[in-house]
């Protein structure tokens, strides 16, 4: 068996959803890979829970989650959460913990910021590398900012950088890289936020003004207080880049792609497109060329990119396999955290 | 009847013209002419393509006129709207003046906009339009979208087109 040591840096939705699947998943994944997860350090901005001798090596995931939630019912910071419920914080920095802790790979799982140059998270990164961690993350910004320097920086220090997550959340992507692996990746078209295709599916099911469908979503805990990022497209146009430099080798930043959201769809427009048999998506597109398009799109009722609700999906052109098409869940910790396990077990596999 | 004809010229001045006139003594309307200059045949002469409007009883007469005057006619045929493309807009629609956008598209004689439905919610709140327009051939539906594109930008107006390669 080998030990796979982990740190969590970030501990919001996708941090706690990889701590979930570690707990549920431990046992299993030691069978059928020869792998022993262990968590030995999460890190947010209240401070850092590390593992102790008395551990055994490893935090208890399922303590850590269960002293949140608790703390959290009865009005508690997270910081007083883990207090009260036995859980020791330390006074310690991402930084810190990513190199001075000793552990093979550091999960990188703070906000998304494009506006800041990929920060915190590029720091995160390119120090954990530097430390000889490999790193898996769920966070855009540094990927669609800095992809070739990151990639770079990981082949210097040779670690694996692992970043399914960051597209489609637990619908495979990135890795048909490898699945498709001889195939030229020719162009590809998809529906990468999950948002926004709720929003347009509730708009045409109900005939919905855009603010309504946006407000049940927000409602629904769908769409975020900030919902900006979504509905004018720049989250697709994030993903778009990093689609673009790992799958089909372009060299393409965030500033070439041409962004339209979905704020000025209309229930009348939707529904005349349903009349002529099509639906409204908000549609990601890069080809080989170059071009890189977020904008919504008639796509025909009977075209497979028609998926509902908060479906992610994706139409690959390749030249050898011709057509390849994914579906899958966009959104959520633990469907993040399903494409973050993968990408660790990957990394011990090969 | 809209007719699409492919000529053969001697490469010598004049000779264009030449083959146009009879159009336009027969009361056609010239569309466009595509003069294939780096296509030259064998026989050292060079492909143009015309497409025009003429009453259809005219057609005989005309190939005749063409045949006096020495020109080749290789191929001759009705040219049909084959191509079609359903778009949307969304803004203020009426206010911009869809009336100039349509006799635009159609003004280029090799595409139409064939249906036009509009959806009015109230006064000052954004109408939606949905427009089929057919034309010749994709370069010239091509040629349509953008003169659609064109209007959009001009008045604030979004377009939203079908993902292409539908499957
Ligand atoms: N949620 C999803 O479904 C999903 C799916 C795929 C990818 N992602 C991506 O995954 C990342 C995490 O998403 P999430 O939903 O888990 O976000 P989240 O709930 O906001 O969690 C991020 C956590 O990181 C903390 N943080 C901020 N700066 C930090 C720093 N310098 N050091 C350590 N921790 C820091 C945040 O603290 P504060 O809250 O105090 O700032 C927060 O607790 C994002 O980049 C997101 O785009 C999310």
């Amino acid at each position: 068996m080998r030990e796979v040591k982990l740190s969590i840096v970030g501990f919001g939705v996708v941090g706690r959803g990889v701590a979930e699947v570690v707990a549920r998943k431990r046992a299993e994944i030691g069978e059928r890979f020869g792998l022993d997860l262990r968590i030995v350090a999460v890190v947010d901005l209240w401070g850092a829970a590390l593992a102790s001798d008395a551990d055994g090596g490893g935090l208890d995931p399922r303590r850590i989650l269960d002293a949140l939630q608790k703390g959290g019912a009865e009005g508690l910071s997270p910081r007083e959460s883990l207090e009260a419920h036995g859980v020791r914080v330390e006074e310690l920095q991402s930084p810190d913990v990513i190199q001075e802790v000793e552990h093979d790979v550091t999960v990188e799982a703070t906000p998304t910021n494009v506006d800041n140059d990929g920060e915190p998270g590029t720091s995160h990164i390119l120090t954990a590398l530097k430390a000889g961690r490999h790193v898996v993350t769920s966070n855009k910004g540094p990927l669609a900012l800095h992809f070739n320097k990151l990639m770079q920086a990981a082949k210097r220090a040779d670690r694996k950088i692992g970043f399914e997550a960051t597209v489609g959340g637990a619908m495979p992507i990135i890795s048909l890289r490898d699945t498709l692996a001889g195939n030229e990746i020719l162009c590809i078209k998809g529906i990468l936020n999950g948002t926004c295709n709720y929003i347009l599916t509730r708009m045409g099911e109900e005939n919905m003004p855009f603010e309504h469908a946006l407000r049940e979503a927000q409602e629904m805990g769908i769409a975020e207080a900030d919902p900006r990022s979504d509905v004018l497209g720049v989250d697709t146009a994030v993903k778009l880049v990093i689609l673009a430099n790992a799958l089909l080798g372009l060299d393409a930043a965030y500033k070439d792609v041409r962004v339209t959201g979905i704020t000025e769809i209309t229930p009348e427009a939707l529904s005349l497109a349903r009349d002529n048999g099509y639906v409204i998506k908000l549609i990601g597109e890069v080809d080989r060329d170059g071009k890189l398009e977020v904008a919504p799109k008639l796509v025909p009722e009977t075209h497979p990119l028609n998926v509902g609700g908060t479906l992610n999906a994706a139409l690959l052109k390749t030249d050898l396999a011709g057509e390849v098409m994914v579906v899958g869940r966009g959104a959520g910790g633990i469907e993040a955290a399903s494409a973050i396990i993968s990408d660790i077990i990957r990394i011990f596999k090969n | 009847m809209k007719v699409s004809m492919d000529i053969e010229l001697k490469d010598v001045p004049g000779q264009l013209v030449s083959a146009l006139i009879p159009i336009s003594e027969l009361g056609g309307n010239i569309i466009s002419v595509l003069h294939h200059r780096d296509r030259k045949t064998q026989r050292g002469t060079i492909p143009v393509q015309v497409v025009f409007d003429v009453e259809e009883s005219k057609l005989a007469a005309l190939l005749q006129r063409l045949r006096e005057r020495g020109i080749t006619v290789v191929r001759v045929g009705a040219e049909r709207l084959k191509e079609a493309v359903f778009v949307l807009l969304i803004g203020h629609i009426v206010r911009s003046g869809v009336k100039e956008l349509i006799n635009e598209v159609d003004g280029t004689g090799v595409a139409e906009v064939v249906e036009l439905f509009l959806s009015m919610p109230a006064v000052e709140e954004k109408s939606a339009a949905a427009l089929k327009i057919r034309a010749i051939g994709k370069m010239e539906l091509e040629r349509a979208l953008d003169i659609v594109e064109g209007f959009a930008a001009r008045c604030g107006i979004l377009v939203v087109r079908p993902i292409e390669d539908e499957l």
